[in-house]
């Protein structure tokens, strides 16, 4: 299943996949896909939208607000607001702890994002 | 609204091990998540734990959680939610979260606090670069989800976590060019640093990151000598290649929600930074608030479980639930602390604790 992910992503250069560890045995969830600013993503269902951006080779995921620099996630779990996205048209979203889903339309976020 | 009898916000070590007291004490108990799975930084724990086999020493992070998960499962007055963020504390008691997508009311009648910290940068230019990672954000990806952080590190900070996630990374097979530590002196265990040493990673201590570099994501970093004053040595400057700089240069107690409640805090630079006063039952001085793990000051994991036990045991002797033998339950899990921070290095961690401990009895009676 996490084969099909990696090799799909592969196609554009990106393998991060970690082939062998000593400790550990990762279970690699379902098969999904999911587009990032309109670039198809391969990636599993138990994994969140950050990590499988970064699998993919995405690492500039959001904006600053002011200067417009390039951020890319900080801490993973919830805490420093650096990889918040637009996931289905909801702003704000920290993907480092939001699972994929099959059909998910990822974007960029531009600016602080409206409330309602 | 929710009623419980005891609220825990978070699942990580002390959180889990307070709804193992809570509940074990007949406690109708609710944990709160705000991740997709509990645990907490546990699951990314791969090395094994120090301490004693009361914190389950020897054992590996992810096994302890499984273990301590397994407990709560027989549990049928726990409950753990996750997708749940609580978001604030309010005068008339009242506490509300994000519970998968709705707003919730929640009306505890105790409350364990035991949000964990957050992980610290530092200042240098570029420090915002894609690929400039927290210690806890490599391990998140390598160890909970098998995807590489980068090709070649650099990681900045030789405490524990620094040498502990530098081992980790080699054994992901990943590059670490060096590891780059401020203080003249290595911070972490030598054990941890000699086996990074065999295996030819340099450390370099009294070194600094002058600058990161790169257009949309990290390229190289400028590493250079510090002096004395812990300033920057011009013409000592050097350069690696790497994708990936790792920071790791210690924690900040998560305690919004602990100022929020109006907790009296202080601030305590040995314990990360502002951390709530707390009685020897690690009650806030808001009487039905308590505060365990390292949103009440950072520490390790170990001293997290033992703080999150006697939090949940006083969380539940509050509800009015007859424990048995409960003095002698909190004396020995004050013991077990007490031997956790002893030694030379937790000199000011212990000062930090005496300076911020409430010494009145049952906590602030007047809040």
């Amino acid at each position: 299943m996490y084969t099909y992910y990696i090799i799909k992503n592969s196609e554009r250069g990106i393998n991060l996949r970690i082939e062998a560890h000593p400790i550990l045995d990762f279970k690699r969830g379902n098969p999904v896909s999911f587009t990032f600013d309109g670039v198809r993503v391969e990636a599993c269902d138990n994994m969140t939208i950050a990590v499988a951006l970064h699998a993919a080779g995405f690492k500039g995921i959001s904006e600053s607000m002011l200067k417009k620099r390039p951020r890319g996630l900080f801490c993973a779990i919830g805490n420093c607001s650096s990889c918040m996205m637009v996931v289905d048209g909801v702003p704000n979203v920290r993907t480092c702890l939001e699972l994929c889903k099959d059909g998910m339309v990822v974007e960029t976020q531009r600016g602080k994002g409206a409330l309602i | 609204m929710i009623h419980t009898g005891v609220l825990i916000i978070g699942a990580g070590p002390a959180g889990l091990c307070a709804a193992i007291t809570a509940g074990g004490a007949g406690a109708d108990t609710l944990v709160l998540e705000r991740s997709h799975e509990p645990g907490g930084q546990l699951v990314k724990q791969t090395h094994m734990f120090f301490g004693s086999e009361k914190q389950h020493a020897a054992a590996r992070g992810f096994d302890i959680s499984a273990i301590l998960l397994n407990k709560i499962s027989k549990l049928e007055n726990v409950r753990i939610i996750t997708n749940a963020a609580v978001l604030g504390a309010y005068d008339d008691g009242v506490w509300t979260a994000d519970i998968g997508g709705r707003y919730e009311k929640i009306r505890p009648e105790t409350v364990v606090v035991s949000t964990g910290a957050s992980e610290k940068n530092l200042p240098f230019p570029g420090n915002d670069l894609p690929g400039i990672y927290g210690a806890g954000a490599v391990q998140t990806l390598m160890n909970q989800y098998g995807v590489k952080p980068a090709e070649r590190v650099v990681m900045l900070g030789a405490g524990n976590i620094g040498l502990i996630v530098s081992y980790q990374l080699i054994q992901a097979g990943v590059k670490v060019l060096a590891v780059v530590e401020g203080s003249p002196r290595i911070g972490g265990y030598l054990v941890h640093a000699a086996k990074l040493r065999r295996m030819g990673v340099p450390i370099l201590t009294a070194h600094s990151v002058k600058a990161a570099h790169g257009e949309s994501g990290l390229e190289s970093v400028t590493v250079w000598g510090l002096d004395q004053n812990w300033q920057g040595i011009p013409g000592t400057e050097r350069a690696f290649k790497a994708d990936t700089l790792c920071v790791s240069v210690g924690l900040s107690p998560l305690t919004e929600l602990l100022w929020q409640a109006g907790a009296k805090m202080a601030f305590v630079p040995a314990l990360g930074g502002y951390v709530p006063y707390r009685d020897d039952n690690l009650r806030t001085s808001i009487n039905n608030v308590f505060a365990a793990g390292d949103s009440g000051g950072v520490e390790e994991a170990s001293s997290a479980m033992v703080e999150g036990s006697l939090a949940g045991l006083g969380a539940a002797e509050q509800l009015g639930l007859n424990i048995p033998n409960i003095e002698d339950k909190k004396q020995e899990l004050l013991r077990q602390l007490e031997a956790l921070r002893q030694g030379d290095a937790a000199e000011r961690l212990r000062d930090g604790r005496a300076a911020t401990r409430l010494h009145i009895k049952g906590g602030c009676k007047k809040c």
